[in-house]
């Protein structure tokens, strides 16, 4: 370490400094120690759903965010390396194998980049809607299969496998979803350190320029089909990783781990998350599982707020959660940040007032009209009501009204705070 | 002079549906020569150069690159045997830093290719000669900008800077000076000598004061035949030339 | 031979219908450059409205009314939405249009709830016109096919020889130009996203009695579209037209023909395994016609977009 602090005087630029590892540590530890603090089985369920979807989500947004392609058929390989990963861990199984579970995700992730290497061998030809239009093809086309070809897929039921059967990892014998936990979080760690370093190496870079410009980097020297071939091939494998620690994990893999829900959903996770910066996925896999955990218990409508939440995203934060964090940067650098706590108290806390009321709104209509016959209480934020009286449904349009027009009235504030913050002291404008 | 020619044109054509744009361009240019493209709007200036840089493919006739036959090429085929353009319109990477643009640009060159298991960081020699190319083309103080927020003079100096970083030698510019004021005209003028040293360069421009200065010979293109090609002073003199396009030009430069 | 007059028929159905929806989609796409994931659900929409205002005013005028319904959404959609996104580029346009049909189909279930619609043709039509060989025609069949027809010629006429359809044509081709002659090419984008979703709508109105209305029509519907386009060429009219009768006819004649693989496995020389079960082929042995036809369009875009890119009738790779 006292070698990496030396070179970060010297070379700004250069290879591993403090500041840039700082992060990776710090998550580290937290990932480490984070099963002391919520030891619930159902906390951990939740931690190793999440650190699958932020592989995932990393892998997916090597395409979206870094390379400038939408897939909507991401899910395939995913899938297709988690259905691998079941076969493999049956095989060992039935003719005990020497092979440690931990080793088991880097056969989904050569499946993955074999049928990457595949797919990319065409799609990739294309950026833009063409490559949109052959991931969906392609997707559609494999999710269709999975209930055709009932040897490699299972046909509906799927296929499961058992992971305990293989051979103990230095004594453990993954029976334990904490076991589980430090498996995925080794390959959590080691996925997303290789994706981030992927993106710093000459055809990550390039990826990055064929985003932007395809054509100038064709003369540039650099064909853009094989930048994004590449990009493409290392993205599968890593979905690949992700489909069997998904298959360690749950042990069952169906048709609904490759259809076009499921490639809905991780675009949806990365793009809430923000495509634009690294960290993004990670954002989006961690709020959308809390989303849906938590918000799925309180709510049959949740998928509406959270389609509502991502047309939001695309319309009015096309950066994501990690572009409006990232935009509050030079406020924060200039000392200024303090200066919008304030405005942004007033204004959000309305604003999140307003937003709970039309929720509220939305589930006494949804009571109203799909509520049992008879059954006219329904439970609101702990209070209990009669859905057919009045008086609810005046205090929640009031409410809501109130607070949207509170809302409204301070976001002058907001952007007169938001100038100020990020401008620099003593400057003329 | 057509083995030691560093491009030469025989026959080149384009027709765009019926309409030919470029009807037979013969041009033979030596290496280390400074040859100017001049001509009148809609002359196919643009079209020549989208032509010989592979962008669209000719109907008819031959462009050799160093004696050898570019037909078939992609661009990127093309820039790897040594020819490298920049764009009458801005063309650069705007998301990413002024920095970025140049290494992005020296990649190739620098034998990296496709490659996933170099750190682009970790290589000084990388980071030394995109630094040297920054100061060269006077942005080190944008180097951490992204492009798209430089000023229109500084985003042109950082399309030179990119056209050339790869280390081509032959090196075609379309208009690099086209919307610039006298001072930023001055400014690149010079850079464009500094950085074409003992390099073949092509280019299409309209500033007359620039072309003379720069070129060791002209062209004239007129609706896509050319009307005349010899040294500065023989075009000047050229009465054809006058009457199609100069006499107009030269009248308003003095 | 009856049986195929009969599929024929069916295919020209479910083919002029496919038809109505990639139509819409082709011109959006051609114009704006922006391909409307969300365009199968605004024929979902198409068919919830008409559906609702059935129960009041009956199907004659679900069907007038339904369509400009779901038309004025969709411009709405285009003017308050797409316009917004537009400046971000062409892959968040269609991520909106991706999540709006994700958000649709939930303000559906919101409102309709998950179960499928007691929406069915009009008693006037609820008739068998002719039979071929046993096998009825209803009547509703044919003036499905006379509804598509219909709509068709007069997009046509529209398009060839309308003042309308050449400031459309132009700005297909030169947006710039077409304003710079003094046409509003933002009112012209709008107006051609409000017909080409009530086009979507009108296939919704007439298909839903017979296809079913429940929350799920739009995605099966379609990834359907989006590959008969693809099919076609993106931006070709004629290319829409052609693949999608072509889609029509092959999913139909797949669905009806039960030719099972092992039968040409045999003819072709191999020979059965004797415990099939065991068989690491007991898929390829087993497969039939119907059961591969719904994949059939994905294996035809596959193919078509690795051997011509650019479709059967694009003129541009896009």
């Amino acid at each position: 370490m006292t070698q990496a602090l030396h070179k970060s005087t010297h070379a700004p630029q250069g290879g591993i400094t403090l500041a840039s590892a700082m992060p990776w540590i710090i998550s580290t530890v937290v990932l480490l120690v984070i099963p002391f603090v919520f030891t619930s089985n159902s906390a951990i369920t939740i931690m190793n759903q999440m650190a699958i979807t932020i592989i995932f989500a990393l892998a997916y947004n090597m395409l979206l965010g870094q390379g400038g392609m939408l897939s909507f058929g991401h899910a395939v390989y995913m899938g297709v390396g988690g259905f691998m990963c079941v076969h493999v861990m049956n095989y060992v199984e039935d003719y005990s194998l020497p092979l440690p579970l931990p080793l088991l995700p880097v056969f989904g992730g050569l499946f993955g980049l074999g049928l990457a290497t595949i797919v990319g061998s065409f799609s990739t030809r294309k950026a833009g809607t063409v490559f949109a239009m052959i991931s969906l093809g392609v997707g559609e086309l494999i999710a269709a299969c999975s209930v055709i070809i009932v040897v490699f897929f299972g046909g509906e039921e799927g296929v499961s496998g058992d992971r305990t059967y293989g051979l103990p990892f230095f004594g453990v014998e993954f029976l334990h979803q904490i076991e589980v936990y430090y498996l995925i979080v080794f390959w959590l760690i080691l996925s997303a350190l290789l994706m981030y370093l992927f993106s710093r190496t000459p055809v990550g870079r390039m990826a990055n320029a064929v985003r932007d410009n395809p054509e100038r980097a064709e003369f540039l020297g650099y064909s853009a089909r094989w930048v994004r071939f590449f990009s493409f091939c290392a993205s599968g494998f890593f979905c690949g990783v992700a489909g069997g620690l998904f298959a360690i994990n749950y042990e069952i893999l169906t048709e609904e781990n490759l259809n076009l829900v499921q490639s809905g959903s991780i675009l949806l996770i990365t793009f809430l998350g923000g495509v634009g910066f690294f960290f993004g996925p990670i954002i989006g896999a961690i709020v959308f599982t809390l989303l849906s955990t938590v918000l799925s218990l309180q709510t049959e409508l949740w998928q509406l707020y959270v389609g509502a939440l991502f047309l939001a995203t695309v319309m009015y934060f096309p950066g994501g959660l990690a572009g409006v964090i990232m935009m509050h940067w030079p406020a924060f650098r200039l000392g200024n940040a303090r200066m919008l706590v304030l405005p942004y108290i007033k204004t959000f806390i309305p604003c999140l007032i307003g937003i709970l009321g039309t929720a509220a709104l939305i589930e006494m209509i949804f009571h109203l009209r799909h509520g049992a016959v008879g059954d006219e209480e329904m439970t609101l934020f702990w209070t209990t009501f009669n859905v057919h009286a009045v008086l609810p449904w005046l205090i929640a349009i009031a409410i809501t009204g109130a607070a949207f027009w509170l809302t409204r009235r301070n976001i002058p504030e907001v952007v007169d705070a938001w100038h100020r913050a990020n401008s620099l002291p003593g400057a003329a404008t | 002079m057509s083995a030691a020619a560093a491009l030469q044109l025989e026959g080149l054509r384009k027709s765009f549906g019926k309409t030919e744009i470029i009807r037979g361009v013969d041009l033979s240019i030596a290496k280390g020569e400074r040859h100017a493209v001049i001509g009148p709007n809609g002359a196919g200036k643009s079209t020549l150069f989208n032509l010989i840089t592979g962008r669209f493919p000719p109907t008819g006739g031959k462009v050799r690159l160093h004696g050898q036959d570019l037909a078939g090429l992609a661009p990127f085929q093309i820039n790897r045997m040594g020819l490298s353009r920049s764009f009458q319109i801005t063309n650069i990477f705007p998301k990413m830093s002024v920095f970025e643009n140049v290494r992005c640009s020296l990649l190739w060159a620098k034998g990296y290719r496709y490659s996933f298991w170099n750190m682009v960081s970790k290589s000084r020699d990388l980071t030394q000669a995109a630094d040297a190319i920054l100061e060269q083309i006077n942005l080190t103080e944008r180097r951490e900008l992204p492009a798209g927020v430089l000023s229109y003079a500084e985003q042109r100096a950082l399309e030179i800077g990119i056209t050339m970083a790869g280390g081509a030698d032959v090196i075609m510019l379309d208009e690099p000076t086209a919307g610039m004021s006298h001072s930023e005209t001055d400014y690149i003028v010079d850079l464009i000598r500094q950085v074409t040293e003992n390099k073949t360069l092509i280019m299409v421009e309209h500033d007359m004061g620039v072309v003379f200065g720069l070129a060791d010979r002209i062209s004239v293109l007129v609706y896509g035949e050319i009307v005349a090609t010899g040294r500065p002073e023989e075009v000047r003199a050229n009465p054809k030339v006058q009457e199609a396009y100069l006499g107009a030009a030269l009248e308003a430069e003095h | 031979m009856d049986l195929i007059l009969v599929n024929l028929i069916d295919g020209l159905v479910t083919g002029l219908l496919l038809f109505m929806l990639s139509a819409g989609l082709t011109l959006i796409f051609s114009m704006m450059g922006v391909l409307n994931f969300a365009h199968a659900s605004f024929y979902m929409l198409g068919a919830y409205f008409a559906y609702q205002i059935s129960l009041y005013l009956g199907f004659w005028m679900g069907l007038l009314i339904a369509p400009v319904i779901v038309g004025i959404a969709g411009a709405g959609v285009e003017r308050y939405g797409l316009r917004r996104v537009h400046q971000y580029g062409h892959v968040p346009e269609l991520i909106f249009t991706f999540g709006l049909a994700l958000l649709i189909e939930e303000i559906v279930q919101f409102i309709w709830g998950k179960n499928q619609m007691p929406y069915s043709p009009p008693e006037i039509l609820q008739f068998t016109l002719f039979s071929i060989a046993g096998n009825a025609i209803p009547a509703y069949k044919i003036f499905m096919i006379c509804m598509s027809m219909g709509i068709f010629i007069s997009l046509l006429f529209v398009l060839t020889r309308t003042r309308v359809g050449m400031v459309i044509q132009a700005a297909l081709s030169y947006p710039k130009t077409v304003e710079a002659l003094g046409h509003n090419v933002p009112l012209v984008f709008m107006g051609v996203f409000g017909v080409g979703t009530a086009l979507a709508g009108v296939a919704g109105v007439i298909a839903g009695p017979v296809l079913g209305t429940f929350p799920g029509m739009a995605f099966l519907l379609g990834s359907i579209v989006f590959v008969t386009i693809v099919i076609g060429g993106l931006g070709s009219l004629w290319g829409a037209l052609v693949a999608s009768l072509l889609i029509g006819w092959i999913t139909t004649f797949a669905a009806s023909y039960n030719v099972a693989m092992a039968d040409i496995l045999m003819a072709v020389g191999f020979e059965q395994p004797i415990d099939l079960s065991e068989s690491a082929w007991r898929d390829l042995w087993s497969l039939t016609l119907p059961q591969i036809g719904p994949i059939l369009p994905y294996l035809l875009m596959v193919l078509i977009l690795v051997f011509r890119p650019y479709g059967l009738f694009g003129k541009r790779d896009v």
